[in-house]
C-alpha cells in the first residue's frame, strides 16, 4: 500500500514539474527543436535543472544497499551501444519533432483534457504494442525482459 | 513564438529531478515514461500497481495545480490531427525499440552516466532538430 501511495506521489511531482516546465507544451516544445526559427531555449533549462538533480541525488540514493521500499535496485545492465538503441532513438526523435510530444510531457497533458494530447498518447501506445509484438514475432524466443544487475 | 521561461523551466526540470530520485530511493526505479507505461499494456506487468500509480499521480497534476493555485498551464498544439497520431505511432515504435525516451535516458540514464544512454539522447535530440527544421523550412508545414 505505502508503496502505491508513495508512487501517486512522486508522479504528482513528475508531473507538476512537467506542467510547470513547459514539456506539455507542443508549441513550445517544436520551438525549442527549430533553432533556425522561433528558437525557444527554455527545454535547456528543463533538462538542466533534471539533470542537476537527479546526477547528485542519484549519487547519494545508488550507495545505499537497498531501496527504502524493495530488495534491490532495478537497474538496465546492458552497457552496449548496438543498432536498436540507436535506430530507436532516431525514430523516437522523428515522431518528436513532428508531433511535438514524448511520453514524459504527452501523459500529464492528459490532465489538460486536450484532445489532441488524448490522441497523442492512444497512437503512441498502439505503436509500443506493435513494437512489441513484432519483436516478440520476429525472434525465435520471446523477447525477454531486459536483465538486471545491483548497482549497474 | 513561445515565451522564454528560465525560471520556470529550472524549477519545472529540478521537480522532474525530484521524482526521479526519490522513486529511485524507495522503489528503486527509473523514472522513465516508456518503461512505466510499456509495463501498463499487455502482457501487464505483475508490478503494475505502482505504475499505474506513478502515471495517474502525473495525469492529476495539472488538474491539482489549476484547481489549487488557478495557475493555468499554458498549451498550444499547432500540429494537424492526423499527423499527431502519426506522430505518436512513431514515438511509441521509436521508444520501444530504443529502450527509452526523455525521462528514461535523457534524465536517469545521464545521471548515471550511461553511455547508451547518452548516446540515445544524442541521437533522438539531432533527429528531432533535423525533423522540425525539414517540417517548417523545408516542407514549410506546421
Amino acid at each position: 500500500m505505502q508503496r502505491i501511495v508513495l508512487a501517486g506521489m512522486f508522479g504528482l511531482i513528475f508531473g507538476t514539474g512537467i506542467a510547470l516546465s513547459g514539456m506539455a507544451n507542443p508549441a513550445k516544445v517544436l520551438n525549442f527543436f527549430d533553432i533556425a526559427g522561433t528558437w525557444d531555449p527554455s527545454l535547456a533549462f528543463v533538462m538542466g535543472g533534471a539533470l542537476l538533480v537527479t546526477t547528485i541525488g542519484y549519487r547519494f540514493v545508488l550507495k545505499r544497499e537497498k531501496p527504502a521500499l524493495e530488495a534491490r535496485f532495478h537497474l538496465p545492465a546492458n552497457r552496449r551501444i548496438d543498432a536498436p538503441l540507436l535506430a530507436g532513438s532516431a525514430v523516437f526523435g522523428i515522431g518528436w519533432g513532428i508531433s511535438g510530444f514524448c511520453p514524459g510531457g504527452a501523459i500529464p497533458a492528459l490532465g489538460l483534457g486536450e484532445v489532441s494530447a488524448w490522441a497523442f498518447v492512444g497512437a503512441m501506445m498502439a505503436g509500443i504494442l506493435a513494437a512489441r509484438t513484432s519483436a516478440a514475432r520476429w525472434t525465435s524466443a520471446p523477447r525477454k525482459p531486459p536483465e538486471f544487475r545491483q548497482g549497474a | 513564438m513561445t515565451e522564454f521561461t528560465p525560471v520556470m523551466s529550472l524549477l519545472g526540470g529540478a521537480l522532474i529531478g525530484l521524482s526521479a530520485v526519490l522513486l529511485m530511493a524507495f522503489h528503486g526505479r527509473i523514472a522513465g515514461m516508456t518503461g512505466i507505461l510499456t509495463g501498463l499494456l499487455a502482457p501487464l506487468s505483475s508490478d503494475w500497481a505502482w505504475r499505474a500509480a506513478f502515471l495517474a499521480g502525473a495525469i492529476l497534476a495539472p488538474m491539482l495545480i489549476l484547481g489549487l493555485s488557478g495557475q493555468t498551464i499554458a498549451y498550444e498544439s499547432p500540429v494537424p490531427m492526423a499527423w499527431i497520431v502519426i506522430g505518436g505511432l512513431i514515438v511509441g515504435v521509436g521508444v520501444y525499440i530504443g529502450s527509452g525516451c526523455t525521462s528514461g535516458h535523457g534524465v536517469c540514464g545521464i545521471a548515471r552516466l550511461s553511455p547508451r544512454s547518452i548516446a540515445a539522447t544524442l541521437t533522438f535530440m539531432a533527429t528531432a532538430v533535423l525533423t522540425v527544421f525539414v517540417v517548417r523550412h523545408v516542407l514549410g508545414g506546421f
